[in-house]
């Protein structure tokens, strides 16, 4: 028997809790054997109510799950085989450490013997060896997620899901936990899904991420992908920094488009990503990074003339706020190299950018 | 102005670097007296905050407690009646009958107490432990003031119960200033002529089987209580929150009700011509000759008062329960156990503290109930406060009263002690 290469498939599936409101609509993702995959989006977004449904705590209100390629509509949650990691750890408080590790062995009729073995593994597996006689009370915020983490491996799921496991964790602590999770995944090879509204989680983490919003998945693709070519307004705005610009599409040939800006703020070529045509509303999306200031003369298609409103000293780089196109928000960074670009508050500037950086998005 | 002057040698001292550490405020008071003078304002008015309650408590709770267990020991009306023959009896051996100065002390005292009306008293108490004991002590009462020395004949003359041994042996190891004989009655015991202790008559025998009777039917009424209680309270705390509020209505729908009127309605109820009974006959489960005794009795007791303390069950679990996030069930599920063995190994230990807040709530209220079995337990039905309101009202015999009042109020303490050492009784919740 050949396993499919999808691990999890979504097929057409919807779910509305009051029968009013599609809090997920037509949902079609498919989750590859043993990649990290993300559900990125807004909260309310609907990230959470995806998982329960795959993990069997939530019925879909339509379509179809398939797990391993076999349907699992109607596979009640204990003998999905599915790991799970709850934001609040959902550590049992009655229970050691151990014991929390040892119940799904136990559940499971798994030996004494090989249950205390699994049981150490995991520990060891996230550096907590000598803490199985604790409570989980008596463990940090940190050592807690370990613990869940731990959990909800130590059964040798094929599939863990984690909804915003690192959510109740401070900066420092989420970082290692990202790194930490990320080679966990990596050694053990099982495939994930993660939920999370921290877009530079979602970055580091992932293989792909699906940005969800509204119900829909707007964009799924690899994170560098996602940041450098998002498909439409609402993906350029979540992921990373962005200024906007709205205009109509003058004219468009090929690759490339011209775009009038409103209120008489000039035209600019720009790549046509995803407009309605000639004559259809746009937003234009450019990173902050991307545009340079005192360009070559003919290096860019894109120069104009900013007038510097705001300057924020952030030590690597420094972060411009410039008035440009008729737009006061636009920003600028400039990295804190040797010999870059001295300007000072109230200036005048020349700043440009190539229509490759510009995308031109629906509106 | 002044107090602004006066601060500038304190600080112009410290700012030549004086070797005292101590700190100090800007007007030169130690810093740890001035924060002690802060604090202490407000412990003054925490304090004065508390006062009414502690002050209420002292006297409706504390002070009867002590008075209760003092009462339950208390001998002093006969010690101090038969003052001179507790005295003259202290050298008497115990054998035979004392010496013609105890007779003539008794006769002093008798002859007091019959002026002063005090015999009463005394004669009651001892009759408590020897029957007959109250007319020999009003009898000569009454008549010592027509007799003439020598005592010991003349005692003997008014009654010969004087002529034995064994009234004068009761008299010595009853007139003590404390005595214990309350407790030994309250257990079923007495002392025996030669002063050991011994079990009471066959016949005489209710306490100890009423404190089982008590206990036990607590036990069951609690264990009831639980049963019922824990789905209920199960519901409440997970329903949504609109449905949940209709069921905590009906749920303390019982407290607004008076006691009396709740245990009444169980009569409407229960009795022989009720309602049950008129239901079943109506149904054809039983006969009409065939009702079923369902009041007046134990099963009276046990559904009325199960009933009426189900709510102290329900709301410490309640209150536990509502704590319990429903992602722990969800976590041992998808670890994958069934329903059931999630609900007993995740859900259920989390609630223990619920149980045990609510077991022993329910428990020591039931040990103490009164006024239910009182009007539906008949004869079978009645405990043990029952007849502490008996001795307390009826009989009049404080003492007994008091004393089987103490044992549970005692066996309560244990209870709590024992709880406390199990679970800690930090971890029991409240409503
Ligand atoms: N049990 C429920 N009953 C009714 N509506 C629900 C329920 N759970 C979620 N919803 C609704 O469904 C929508 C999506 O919720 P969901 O929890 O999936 O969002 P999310 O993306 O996980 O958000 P967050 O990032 O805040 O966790 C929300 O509008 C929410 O109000
Ligand atoms: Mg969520």
């Amino acid at each position: 028997m050949t396993k499919s290469t999808n691990i999890v498939e979504f097929k057409h599936v919807q779910k509305s809790y009051d029968g009013e409101e599609l809090v997920v609509k037509d949902l079609n993702l498919d989750v590859e054997r043993g990649e990290f995959l993300t559900l990125l989006g807004p909260s309310g977004s609907g990230k959470t109510t995806v998982l329960m449904m795959l993990a069997g705590f939530e019925v879909p209100t339509h379509g179809e799950l398939l797990l391993n390629g076999k349907p699992i509509n109607s596979v009640p949650p204990h003998k999905r085989g599915i790991g799970m990691v709850f934001q609040n750890y959902a550590l049992f408080p009655h229970m050691t450490v151990g014991e929390n590790l040892r119940f799904p062995l136990d559940v499971r009729k798994i030996s004494r013997a090989e249950a205390d073995k699994k049981v150490q593994k995991a520990l060891d597996m996230v550096r907590l060896g000598d803490f199985g006689n604790r409570r989980p009370a008596q463990l940090s915020g940190g050592q807690q997620q370990r613990v869940a983490v731990a959990r909800a491996l130590v059964f040798d799921p094929e599939l863990v899901l984690m909804d915003e496991p690192l959510g109740a964790l401070d900066k420092n602590l989420r970082e290692e936990m990202q790194f930490e999770i990320k080679h966990i995944h990596e050694t053990l090879g099982v495939s994930v899904v993660y939920v999370t509204h921290d877009q530079s989680e979602a970055l580091t983490m992932s293989n792909r991420i699906a940005v969800f919003d509204q119900g829909i998945i707007q964009q799924l693709a690899s994170p560098s992908d996602l940041y450098e070519r998002p498909d439409n307004a609402f993906v350029a705005y979540f992921i990373g920094e962005n200024n906007r610009l709205r205009g109509r599409v003058k004219e468009h040939s090929g690759e490339s488009c011209t775009v009038e800006l409103e209120n008489q703020g000039g035209s600019i070529k720009a790549l046509n990503v995803n407009t309605g045509g000639q004559g259809s509303p746009t937003t234009l999306s450019l990173r902050p990074e991307r545009v340079s200031v005192n360009p070559e003369n003919g290096e860019v298609p894109n120069v104009f003339e900013a007038e510097v409103q705001e300057l924020i000293y952030l030590g690597d780089h420094i972060r411009t706020r410039v008035k440009v196109c008729g737009n006061d928000e636009f920003i600028i960074k400039i990295p804190n190299a040797h010999g870059h670009a001295v300007i000072k508050k109230g200036e005048s500037v020349r700043i440009g950018w190539a229509m490759e950086d510009c995308r031109a998005l629906d509106a | 102005m002044a107090q602004a002057e006066a601060t500038l040698p304190a600080s112009g001292s410290a700012s030549t670097g004086a070797p005292s550490t101590a700190l100090t405020t800007a007007d030169g008071t130690p810093l740890k007296v001035s924060i002690r003078r802060a604090m202490r304002r407000n412990k003054l008015l925490a304090f004065g905050l508390t006062l009414p309650l502690l002050l209420f408590i002292t006297f409706s709770f504390l002070m009867p407690i002590f008075e209760m267990t003092f009462n339950s020991v208390d001998n002093r009306p006969v010690a101090n009646t038969l003052h001179r023959s507790a005295a003259a009896l202290q050298s008497w051996d115990g054998q035979g009958l004392p010496s013609e100065a105890v007779y003539a002390a008794m006769a002093e005292d008798l002859k007091q107490a019959a002026e002063e009306r005090s015999i009463g008293r005394v004669a009651t108490r001892l009759n408590y432990q020897e029957s007959g004991m109250r007319s020999v002590m009003m009898g000569s009462a009454r008549m010592i003031e027509r007799h003439e020395p020598p005592w010991k004949e003349a005692l003997i003359d008014i009654n010969a119960a004087w002529g034995e041994g064994s009234t004068w042996r009761l008299i010595k190891r009853e007139s003590g200033a404390i005595t214990f004989s309350y407790y030994l009655n309250a257990v079923d015991m007495t002392y025996a002529d030669d002063g050991s202790i011994v079990a009471q008559p066959e016949w005489r025998q209710i306490y100890v089987k009423l404190f089982w009777r008590t206990a036990w039917m607590s036990i069951l009424i609690t264990a009831l209580c639980l049963v019922l209680g824990f789905p209920i309270a199960y519901l409440l705390a997970n329903l949504p929150s609109r449905h949940a509020n209709l069921l905590m209505i009906l749920v303390l729908l019982p407290f607004w009700t008076s006691l009396l009127v709740r245990t009444s309605s169980w009569i409407v109820m229960l009795q022989n011509e009720g309602v049950l009974n008129d239901l079943m006959v109506w149904i054809g489960v039983i006969s009409d000759d065939g009702r079923i005794q369902m009041v007046y009795n134990r099963i009276g007791t046990l559904v009325a008062m199960t009933q009426i303390l189900l709510p102290f069950m329900i709301l410490p679990l309640y209150s536990v329960m509502k704590g319990i996030s429903p992602s722990y069930m969800r976590a041992a599920r998808s670890l994958g156990a069934n329903p059931l063995v999630a609900f007993w190994r995740v859900y259920v230990p989390q609630t223990l503290a619920g149980v045990g807040a609510g077991g022993i709530l329910v428990f020591i209220l039931a040990i103490g109930y009164y006024i239910t079995p009182a009007l539906v337990g008949g004869q079978s039905g009645q405990l043990i406060s029952n007849y502490i309101a008996y001795h307390m009202q009826q009989s009049l015999n404080w003492g007994l009263a008091a004393s089987i009042g103490t044992i549970l109020l005692a066996g309560v303490m244990v209870l709590y002690l024992i709880y406390n050492r199990l679970v800690g009784i930090d971890k029991m919740k409240l409503g």
